[in-house]
């Protein structure tokens, strides 16, 4: 029993990194149509960010951790407003080249993270009640993962809120129904565009940060990994569904957790999963038919 | 679709009617003459690298030594490899505006397939690499008929998922078979003697050429067959494609089984040149090397594919001698740490190409040949699809 609170407990701490990257990816292309590769930069220099905070600062405070998280959450929103302001924006309405710009990005981006910070993983200090447990229903469950569960948590309200509450939050959500409409009811939906891509860079430099705590270390290709996971949770989920990338990343990890355990085959049951939800509802678990 | 359309509009504009005409070289004079000329040009350039081992030739800053040395036609050879495989994903992006992410997928099983059966099974050469050949079409088929269920951007998730699939099951290394992440070293015990042994790396060389001249008579053969007509229709516009009752399913099955088919053939070949097969060849970094050289070529164009592998693949090892290099070790940090990471260079490229040069290599050159012909803009009156419809005869040479 403990063993199974102890993998539902780990998969929930997975789930929120799929999450804190599926989010943004799914807001991205729901709004603008683009499948953005370079997604997974925005994570390794969050993460990044976060532990030259925790290295200068010195002390594994708490302080410190709240301090490169709120950087890295930072340091990821700025780099993908830059992305879309500089080199996305150019290229409006051709989703395939866009595909591309953020291919080379990405390609651009971690040779360029592996000549500064090298290729070995890094590892990082958090504070000291990270490396504790915590002892829920006979498990002994690392603290970190509540971290990342309750971060993601909480990032799900907060992007919930905004779309439901706010100006800006409505106009990103009628464009994701129907774009051609907004624009033509005269709204500048190119300011949405900035916007979903900075919410997305900040939710995955966020990401980033917990997911070094997580693993324990940063290394250039972290946001590469995890951005393939995110992939498959958003087509899960469906594209564009904030909702469904929440209860994709969720189901998604816990398979991976309880596969790899129990049959060592992770990797592979995710993969048969997305096709079974291929072939049956191509649209999603929670997607609009096309 | 669009990347494709600036570069190929022509393709579908100019409908099946008019292309078995131009194929056969009939009223079209200009197209005709052009046609001989590109056949002519390919047949001299197919020779004239076919004679390489047997000549002379230095390329200082390009090639490590003379031509007949090992070095250089394990270079020579590794290009023509990479223009084939550049050429097979050609038949996906620029055919029928497949954007896979999962090529490497077929090209890994070549590799893999050919070295796992050759070092298990005790048969020769030729019934390895049929065996190998049918467990690619195997794959091809199931991972094709379910990816193949989404288009666009859903497509090009899904392909990537398998192919990470693939990716982590050789580098899990099953039952011992795949080598893990060290690779697998190629069993020469039931090899030919011509093809084992640096000596032999101009039989390889052939082999390579070989490889690529058959690769592109297949690719010519398919995309201007029926079927190579109905795959970059459904690129243009899958719905009138429908209305016509033509079932672009089918179409794209078949371009994406072919496309896989050479991968998986060059892969084995690659398994030869390099004697050992590593994980990378099925990761998801080499389906983004292709892809990369394909639209550093021009997207849509047979010739930049093979353009963009060669020149791929040359830069690459150039930019490598470069980042060793005494001259950028003594550089500050500022230009030391981009110069000496050729990915970023090549990454940095790229998004150059595709910002400012949407054809690649063979647009600019094309449109530098157009505006040298004609420097007071041709006919007036002349629509753009017009202009693009008379990239055809030259696409075809």
């Amino acid at each position: 029993m403990s063993t199974v609170i102890l993998l539902a407990a780990t998969g929930l701490g997975l789930g929120a990194l799929y999450f804190l990257v599926a989010s943004g990816l799914s807001l991205i292309y729901g709004l603008m149509g683009v499948l953005n590769f370079a997604h997974g930069s925005f994570l390794t220099l969050g993460a990044f960010a976060g532990w030259e905070v925790a290295r200068r600062t010195g002390a594994d405070s708490w302080w410190t951790f709240l301090l490169s998280i709120l950087i890295g959450a930072a340091v990821g929103a700025l780099f993908a407003a830059f992305t879309e302001f500089v080199l996305i924006r150019r290229l409006y309405q051709r989703h395939i080249e866009q595909v591309l710009i953020t291919v080379g990005l990405a390609l651009a981006t971690v040779a360029l993270f592996e000549g500064i910070w090298g290729t070995d993983p890094v590892f990082i200090q958090g504070p000291a009640w990270f490396k504790d447990t915590t002892e829920l229903l006979g498990a002994r469950i690392p603290n970190d993962r509540f971290v990342c569960i309750i971060a993601a948590v909480l990032v799900l309200l907060a992007m919930v809120l905004f779309l439901k509450r706010t100006r800006y939050g409505m106009i990103i959500r009628a464009g994701v129904e129907n774009r051609s409409m907004v624009t033509a009811l005269g709204i500048d939906v190119r300011k949405a565009f900035t916007l979903v891509f900075t919410i997305g860079g900040a939710a995955a430099g966020l990401g980033g940060v917990l997911a070094s705590h997580y693993f324990g270390y940063v290394s250039p290709l972290l946001g590469g990994s995890l951005l393939i996971f995110a992939f498959i949770v958003t087509v899960i989920g469906g594209l564009g569904s904030l909702t469904g990338a929440a209860v994709a990343s969720v189901a998604v990890a816990l398979l991976q957790q309880f596969a790899n355990f129990y049959f060592g085959l992770g990797d592979l049951a995710v993969v048969l999963a997305l096709a079974l939800v291929l072939l049956f509802r191509p649209a999603g678990l929670l997607g609009r038919k096309s | 679709m669009t990347t494709t359309r600036t570069e190929n509009a022509g393709l579908a504009a100019g409908s099946p009617a008019p292309s078995p005409r131009r194929l056969r070289g009939g009223k079209d004079s200009d197209g005709g003459r052009r046609k001989l000329l590109g056949i002519g040009g390919g047949l001299a350039a197919v020779v004239l690298l076919a004679l390489l081992p047997l000549l002379n030739l230095s390329l200082p800053g390009i090639l490590p030594g003379p031509t007949y040395t090992p070095g250089s036609l394990q270079l020579l050879a590794m290009c023509l490899l990479m223009a084939a495989a550049a050429l097979s994903y050609h038949m996906l992006l620029g055919v029928a505006g497949l954007l896979s992410f999962g090529h490497a997928l077929y090209f890994g099983a070549g590799v893999y397939g050919l070295a796992v059966i050759l070092s298990n099974l005790q048969i020769p050469l030729l019934p390895a690499m049929g065996l190998t050949l049918l467990v690619v079409v195997i794959l091809a088929h199931v991972v094709g008929s379910i990816s193949l269920r989404v288009g666009g951007i859903p497509f090009a998730m899904v392909t990537l998922a398998f192919a990470q699939a693939g990716s982590v099951m050789v580098r899990r290394n099953p039952g011992g078979t795949t080598g893990g992440e060290e690779g697998l070293a190629l069993d020469t015990a039931n090899l030919p003697d011509f093809l084992v042994g640096v000596a032999n790396t101009r039989n390889l060389y052939w082999l390579a050429l070989a490889a690529l001249v058959l690769v592109f008579a297949a690719v010519s053969w398919i995309q201007y067959s029926r079927a190579g007509h109905v795959a970059a229709a459904v690129r243009e516009n899958e719905l009138r494609v429908r209305v016509l009752g033509l079932q672009p399913y089918l179409a794209k099955l078949l371009v994406f089984v072919a496309g896989a088919l050479m991968a998986g053939l060059v892969g084995m070949v690659y398994l030869l040149l390099q004697s050992g097969a590593v994980p990378r060849a099925v990761s998801s970094d080499f389906t983004i090397t292709l892809l990369v050289m394909v639209v550093l070529g021009g997207v849509g164009s047979r010739w930049g594919a093979v353009a963009g592998g060669i020149f791929y693949t040359l830069l690459d090892q150039r930019l490598t001698a470069l980042a060793n290099s005494e001259a950028v070790a003594g550089l500050p940090d500022v230009l030391r740490i981009p110069l000496s990471e050729p990915l970023f260079i090549l990454g940095t490229l790229f998004i150059l190409v595709v910002l400012f040069l949407p054809g690649g290599i063979t647009g600019g050159i094309r449109g530098a040949a157009r505006r040298f012909a004609r420097p007071r803009g041709g006919q007036p009156g002349r629509t753009a699809t017009a202009a693009t419809a008379r990239q055809i005869p030259e696409e075809q040479a």
